[in-house]
């Protein structure tokens, strides 16, 4: 055996003679100080096997292919893969449909946001809260004989109301909106509480032709400013027209909107 | 002491050359390395019951190595080699835990 060798030449710390390996511990330990030629071949078989481990696992890190399988784990993969397929088919199907309601759930809520949209451009104009531009008239009241009167003006405003006037200016200065209301006062007419300053001028927004045709019949406004309140009337057909002056929006105090009808 | 370096040395040149396993030993390698494995333990177990013998060692391992890559192959013949495979690795595991159960007495005496 090789231990008795290496006993008188490895580390002499141990002096006790005939009994030699009491134990598999000392024995390791022993062969481990000193080399023998039997462990040349154990360690040439552990170096196949370190070897042969390593190429392995690198080998199955590496292998993203399916060469050298067994057909039975092809079949396996394949019959996995189709699950998968299928199951992948199926998610997509679920998504396609999502996607769908979504897409039309958004055109729906696209067509009704520009409804509004539009809807509050038309009111915003109505109302007087947005400056507007358009074809139009220009109207220019001077007072050179008497005084026009509040009813003349109304007269003129409600005509042109009549033939669509889609916007309306005081002024250059003050804008008439669905609640716009005149008073007479000692100065004079006033407009909504501010007092209006001859010579009026009146800009309108709408068919130059229309409005104009609305104020210049028999005994219309423009007659009736003329004749009776001895002012001279001058209108003006615009091509395109700035009304610049806007209202603030006024929040309702009584009214409230009837949901029910 | 030369075990060890064995040991290592197989390790670094399996990680410096790194070749590819042939095709035809592909399905058989896993298996050998842990015939091999077991051998390995069952030789270090016999070293501590101080019954080792390098010849034994070395027919135990190459014996193992051959028949648990011929089980296989064998295995694949006739159509159950994963089976078989599962088969060998289970008894080969089995056989390595006993071994080391029986080293881990050894070295620490628990």
């Amino acid at each position: 055996m090789p231990e008795e060798e290496a006993r008188p030449s490895g580390s002499g710390d141990d002096p006790v003679g005939p009994v030699p390996e009491a134990t598999g511990r000392d024995r390791l330990l022993a062969t481990l100080r000193k080399p023998t030629g039997a462990q040349v071949v154990v360690g040439a078989l552990l170096a196949v096997v370190g070897f042969a481990a390593v190429v392995q696992v690198n080998n199955t890190q590496l292998d993203d292919t399916y060469a050298g399988l067994r057909e039975q784990d092809l079949i396996e993969i394949f019959t996995g893969l189709t699950g998968t397929a299928e199951r992948a088919r199926r998610e997509v199907d679920r998504l396609e449909q999502t996607r769908d309601q979504l897409q039309s759930e958004s055109t729906s809520r696209e067509a009704a946001l520009t409804q509004t949209q539009d809807r509050v451009k038309t009111l915003n104009i109505i109302a007087g809260l947005v400056p507007v531009t358009g074809p139009g008239i220009r109207i220019r009241i001077e007072e050179s004989g008497g005084r026009a009167t509040l009813n003349s003006l109304l007269d003129l405003v409600q005509e042109l109301r009549t033939a669509d006037a889609e916007a309306m200016e005081f002024n250059d200065t003050y804008r008439l909106g669905a609640d716009s209301a005149f008073d007479t006062t000692t100065g004079g007419i006033e407009l909504d509480g501010n007092l209006l300053e001859p010579p009026y001028i009146i800009d309108v927004i709408g068919a130059p032709d229309a409005l104009r045709g609305a104020l210049t019949f028999d005994s219309g406004p423009i007659d009736q400013l003329q004749l009776y309140d001895g002012a001279t009337v001058t209108v003006q057909e615009l091509e395109s027209l700035d009304i610049e002056s806007v209202r603030a929006p006024v929040q309702p105090e009584n009214a409230q909107v009837d949901t029910s009808q | 002491m030369i075990a060890a370096l064995g040991l290592l040395l197989g390790i670094l040149a399996g990680l410096v050359f790194a070749p590819d396993v042939p095709l035809l030993l592909e399905p058989y390698l896993p298996i050998a390395v842990v015939a091999a494995l077991d051998a390995v333990f069952g030789g270090l177990r016999a070293f501590l019951d101080g019954i080792f013998d390098d010849k034994v060692f070395v027919v135990s391992f190459m014996s193992n190595v051959v028949i648990a890559a011929a089980i296989v192959y064998l295995g694949d013949q006739l159509g159950v080699g994963g089976q078989l495979t599962t088969g060998v690795i289970v008894v080969l595991g089995i056989r390595i835990f006993s071994n080391v159960a029986a080293i881990r007495r050894h070295l620490f005496h628990a």
